[in-house]
């Protein structure tokens, strides 16, 4: 069993309660803190913590709170990003139904180290119960004397409010979210400025997602120097991995970082293993935008060497032969699957999603998508294939914000690693429909395993 | 006419209370949330009313509406199945419950029954991937879908309309 700091008391009984948090320990953290730490010195324990953030980029979350612009009589925020929407993802959303009073409790902490008075936690429209269950605890947090005026007679007044959206995956993207919770169409602003210089209101922003937010409890509590060492190199602490597809034990899952990727599949611990005794074909490692990696890849890097759960390990390689840590959505192909059909259903997300508000990516995700329905219907061109390659060459790089990437990055990587099924399916119209392409012999696991 | 309730009009106030003085606007999405949640769906009325609740211009209410999948902005079911298709989903057989949806209530995707029961609709991915294949239901999630499990689902929905009415 690796160390659990988020989860660890996630299957006590009552646990959403104030009063069983606060006997399991929970504002201990908050308490020593606000009493015996300066703002500045919270912010310091984040840096040292390494913690970076979890909802998909890795930036260190400590370094992102010292760019907070401080002018004088200007109000700062902080804003909790519970947007969770990449395909693959719902760690954030386990998190929030079953320890509302961790991510409380963080917030309450970050608020204070970057003098937020008002938190904002923008949660995703679809997770339409659980502003319910955060407002339970703030009501709670607020009764015992956590949140409002003068919290702990320290002088610190902090309001905590949820804000639903309205259904739209571009509002993840930090200027994207600022926009709708401003009451606006979710477009991602040029940068700069910086939501740490202009954010909400044009006032300086932090957005933090609820998994880093969350983390800075276990960092106060322990101190960042030993949360440091858990893990391995720049890989600090532990991440929350949501794991799906075709796996026996579907769920969210904290991990230290140091266990490889054949063990989280295929230990009891975690995914228990390929569901029905399949053969594993391949994975997205890091939700929907990252690269995804045919199964000798995933278990061992380009140069033969054990892959591990950690941002370095899993991007060994490169985009030529690794992938990312991304957002910890974790989704496994077995050998019965189809990469193409897989990727045309990514590619018709993010067509879905993209904004619209620049052409590479509104017309690209738009062309991308009809290419390949058309390829897994048995209606594609080998020609087909290159303009693919081609257009997401385009995307990549030329948006405002990263949604472009992330709409190029699963089609590349596709035609990267299976460009043989892609192939077969345009050789073999009919039969594509009918049966799928199986387990391409490069992608077989028991060559690499064992 | 449309017109909130003074219950819902308190939840306003609330609302826009968030918010800094004169940001009032930053109330836009969980008030559009709050009147679908009374009348169903977004006329060009309820969204000329909220505008006018929050004091801004009509065009900003629709520009928001119409950008956002959640609001409807023509009249739906009483009950919306909305059935998740993107990747995860589908690798865990999300086209089969959508069939099987299809077939039971002899409707097509963005189709509602003729007594106005049901509507069917497919999104992309909720958040929900390791519960695949799933649905969104109103405010909740119906997840592990299995046919039977549909069949339960429309049935209970048929109960509940049955004593309401």
């Amino acid at each position: 069993m690796g160390v659990k700091l988020l989860l660890e008391k996630a299957q006590v009984e009552g646990i959403r309660s104030y009063e069983v948090y606060r006997r399991e320990g929970g504002y201990r953290a908050a308490e020593k803190a606000l009493k015996t730490m300066a703002p500045d010195a919270v912010t310091e324990e984040v840096k040292k913590s390494g913690l970076r953030g979890r909802g998909g980029a890795g930036f260190p979350a400590g370094m992102k709170w010292s760019f907070l612009a401080k002018p004088e009589g200007i109000p700062r925020h902080l804003v909790c990003n519970a947007d969770e929407s990449e395909p693959g993802t719902f760690k954030d959303r386990y998190l929030m139904e079953f320890l509302p009073h961790l991510l409380i409790e963080g917030l309450l902490i970050s608020s204070y180290a970057l003098g937020s008075n008002a938190t904002y936690i923008y949660i995703r429209g679809e997770y339409a119960w659980i502003p319910d269950i955060l407002e339970q605890a703030i009501g709670e947090a607020k009764a015992n004397g956590w949140l409002g005026k003068n919290i702990l007679g320290t002088g610190f007044d902090c309001e905590i409010y949820v804000q639903r959206g309205g259904g739209a995956y571009i509002c993840g993207e930090e200027t994207a979210l600022i926009e709708s919770l401003e009451g606006k169409r979710g477009n991602p602003r040029i940068k700069p400025p910086f939501p740490a210089v202009k954010g909400v209101w044009d006032r300086p922003t932090v957005v933090n997602n609820v998994e880093t937010l969350a983390a800075v409890v276990p960092i106060i509590n322990m101190g960042g120097d030993e949360y440091a060492k858990i893990g391995v190199g720049r890989s600090t602490g532990t991440k929350l991995i949501s794991a799906c597809g075709n796996i026996n034990k579907p769920g969210v899952f904290e991990i230290d970082m140091t266990i490889s990727v054949e063990e989280f599949i295929y230990s009891d611990e975690y995914c228990g293993g390929i569901k029905n005794g399949k053969r594993l074909k391949a994975c997205i490692p890091g939700g929907s935008s990252v690269p995804i990696l045919p199964a000798n890849l995933l278990l061992k890097t380009a140069k033969g060497e054990t892959r591990y759960m950690n941002y370095e390990s899993l991007s060994d390689g490169g985009f030529a032969t690794g992938s990312m840590m991304g957002s910890g959505g974790f989704i496994v192909l077995d050998e019965d699957q189809c990469v193409v059909k897989n990727t045309y259903t990514l590619a018709r997300f993010y067509r879905h999603e993209s904004c619209g508000q620049c052409s590479p990516c509104r017309e690209g995700t738009g062309w991308m998508e009809k290419i390949l329905k058309n390829i897994d219907s048995g209606k594609g061109k080998m020609s087909d294939i290159d303009l693919l390659w081609d257009i997401q060459r385009k995307i990549e790089g030329n948006t405002i914000c990263p949604l472009g990437d992330a709409a190029a990055w699963p089609v590349a990587a596709a035609i990267r690693h299976f460009r043989d099924e892609f192939e077969w399916h345009v050789k073999n119209p009919q039969e594509c429909v009918t049966r799928n392409y199986g387990l391409a012999h490069y992608a077989d696991p028991l060559e690499v395993v064992g | 006419m449309v017109q909130f309730s003074e219950e819902k009009m308190a939840k306003v106030r609330e609302i826009i209370a968030r918010y800094p003085e004169g940001k009032q606007k930053s109330a836009l999405l969980p008030v559009l949330h709050l009147a679908q949640e009374v009348y169903g769906w977004l006329s060009s009325e309820t969204m000329d009313y909220v505008a006018s609740l929050l004091q801004i211009e009509p065009i900003e209410v629709y520009e928001v509406a119409t950008f956002y999948s959640m609001y409807n902005l023509k009249p739906v079911g009483k009950y919306m199945f909305e059935v998740c298709q993107t990747g995860p989903c589908m690798i865990s057989g999300s086209d089969a419950i959508i069939d099987y949806i299809k077939q039971r209530l002899g409707i097509g995707v963005g189709e509602t029954t003729p007594d106005g029961m049901f509507t069917l609709k497919t999104v992309e991915c909720l958040g929900a991937c390791g519960y695949a294949p799933m649905m969104q239901m109103g405010k909740h999630y119906k997840e592990h879908l299995t046919p039977e499990k549909v069949d339960q689902i429309i049935e209970d929905c048929r109960k509940q309309a049955g004593q309401l009415n």
